[in-house]
């Protein structure tokens, strides 16, 4: 086995995508059911992820994204329909799998390397291999030097870099994101979609990302998908076909513009702007 | 809290080093210090506490004068200092029976709502008799020793590490228990790694409000049956209207539990220095 380093696709690959399906969502529903009865959070979904892209799912508050997010990390089962990595069929938490979510959840009484490294004691992975992948991320994410820090002592968008690095420290195939910049501010936001865009395009993961701003949805993803309102299902996918590296000048480019204006005009003929 | 005040003083001091060695400096240093300010406050009130006595002529038998006291506790020092023994022990006994019980009960009704459907109610219930109540039956059951000052410390330092222990196991939030779970935690790992760790605090607030009610719980054992202890020097100096022994005691039982709460404060500080309420004085030292 190679040493644990990040896994770089070559330049000769930048910006195809392998037709290989990882995750399949077939025909997947959810109802939650509360004293009032039963509530339809998901109508009838059904969507494939490719190996290597980067999807983002865009949609109004309450659309059900999130709860699709979580049954697809496994950690809420499916009220009808499949969910299957690899084809394999998702009942729990798949091993392949790192999620980061809305708020960064480390852990208070741990450094951030140590937050990092969490998902290696807890799965009891060969310490010292991981260790170097943590450190080879903790480079990548600019966080060098604050290893030894605790989180409190960092800025929120470092707190959610720290958080990426523990969702990718086992060197999983998916990365799975619920809305991780929602909480920072407009300046790191963007500076973090840049920097997400650069590891993943690194790193040729296959990035599931929830949110529910468009330029941010547009700027990160190979293919957009538009959710409706509650109980959400899709309404329109886009393909995104910008060049990757990308930088912040995107948001200029005519096809951004023109994308961005189209999955707007969703939302407005659903009235309602998040 | 005096840690950090008392790093930040020795701070400033480094700046203006030649004016380090003038009465006035030490004089501000002195101000600064995290002890100084309730010991003002305690000599004020005992000035005070002096001055009412005298100025409302009132008699000794009702309230002795703090110098009598004073003496008291000169002359009875070796007597107190025997008398303390005993009431440390029970405290100690008491509130160490606590966290050993209250802990695991605590850890049981936030795993399970059935188990905090049966036990909570009953438990709120039984902490609303009055202890001293009770107090004479645990003479009956167990006699003049200490274990029935245990029991009675116990009975009254139990219940605040249960209620906050229970609400810190409870307060982690889903995303922390989703991040488990993500991670294919066993009940065990999340119990080590997260929910014990996380409840650490509210299990740390709830012990300092139970040394002092143990100290408490240990006197009433006392008060009812007992041959030595302050509980017992208390009582048998109200019998004879030896007010200045008694207040007397009261000081040593004050300083028992001044002494048991700030050492409970010295672990916490040890045992979670990452807290958000030790944070300043834990980057003075990292």
């Amino acid at each position: 086995m190679a040493q644990p380093n990040l896994k770089i696709v070559g330049s000769e690959e930048t910006g195809r995508l392998s037709q290989k399906t990882l995750i399949q969502i077939d025909g997947v529903t959810k109802t939650y059911r509360t004293r009032d009865g039963e509530v339809p959070s998901l109508r009838p979904i059904t969507f494939d992820v490719r190996d290597g892209e980067f999807l983002v799912v865009v949609g109004p508050s309450g659309c059900g994204k999130s709860t699709l997010l979580k049954m697809v990390a496994g950690l809420l089962p499916v009220s009808s329909g499949t969910i299957s990595i690899e084809g394999t069929t998702v009942t729990e938490p798949h091993d392949d799998v790192g999620i980061v979510f809305q708020s960064p959840v480390l852990l208070a009484w741990r450094s951030v390397l140590r937050n990092i490294m969490m998902p290696v004691e807890v799965r009891r992975l060969p310490r010292d291999k991981y260790l170097e992948r943590a450190r080879a991320l903790i480079r990548m994410t600019g966080l060098e030097g604050f290893e030894n820090k605790y989180p409190w002592q960092l800025s929120g968008g470092m707190q959610q870099r720290a958080s990426l690095c523990r969702a990718l420290v086992h060197d999983p195939k998916i990365l799975l994101m619920d809305e991780p910049f929602g909480a920072l501010d407009a300046m790191t936001r963007e500076r973090m979609n840049v920097e997400l865009q650069r590891i993943q395009h690194e790193t040729g993961k296959t990035v599931m990302l929830i949110t529910h701003s468009i330029p941010e949805a547009v700027f990160l993803a190979d293919r957009v998908m538009v959710m409706s309102e509650r109980p959400g299902t899709i309404a329109a996918t886009y393909e995104v076909p910008l060049p990757r590296p990308r930088t912040l000048d995107v948001m200029g480019h005519p096809v951004f513009i023109e994308l961005t204006q189209r999955i707007r005009a969703h939302f407005n003929a659903q009235g309602h702007l998040d | 809290m005096a840690f950090g005040i008392a790093a930040r003083a020795k701070g400033s001091d480094g700046g203006s080093g030649d004016r380090s060695g003038t009465p006035l400096n030490f004089l501000v240093r002195l101000a600064n210090s995290g002890w100084f300010r309730p010991v003002l406050l305690l000599v004020i009130l005992t000035i005070l506490w002096d001055v009412s006595v005298r100025v409302f002529a009132i008699p000794a038998y009702l309230i002795p004068k703090p110098g009598d006291v004073a003496l008291a506790l000169m002359s009875d020092w070796d007597q107190l200092l025997a008398a303390s023994v005993p009431t440390t022990m029970a405290t100690l006994g008491g509130f160490a029976l606590s966290v050993l019980f209250g802990i695991p009960v605590a850890m049981l009704i936030a795993g399970s709502r059935t188990v905090e459907a049966y036990v909570y109610p009953l438990l709120v219930f039984s902490q609303s008799i009055p202890k001293v109540a009770i107090a004479p039956l645990f003479v009956v059951w167990f006699g003049f020793g200490l274990l029935p000052k245990v029991i009675s410390a116990f009975l009254l330092a139990f219940f605040p590490i249960v209620v906050s222990a229970v609400q810190g196991f409870k307060s982690v939030d889903t995303d922390m228990m989703d991040l488990a779970k993500s991670m294919k935690a066993s009940r065990l790992q999340t119990f080590t790694m997260v929910r014990l760790p996380h409840a650490m605090p509210a299990i740390f607030a709830g012990l300092k409000v139970s040394i002092t009610l143990a100290v408490v719980g240990a006197v009433v054992g006392e008060f009812v049956g007992a041959n030595s202890g302050i509980g017992f020097v208390l009582q048998r100096s109200i019998g004879n209207f030896e007010l200045p022994l008694m207040f007397a005691a009261l000081v040593v039982l004050a300083m028992i539990g001044v002494v048991l709460f700030w050492i409970i404060d010295v672990i916490e500080r040890l045992a979670i220095p990452w807290h958000a309420s030790h944070r300043h004085t834990y980057t003075a030292t990292s």
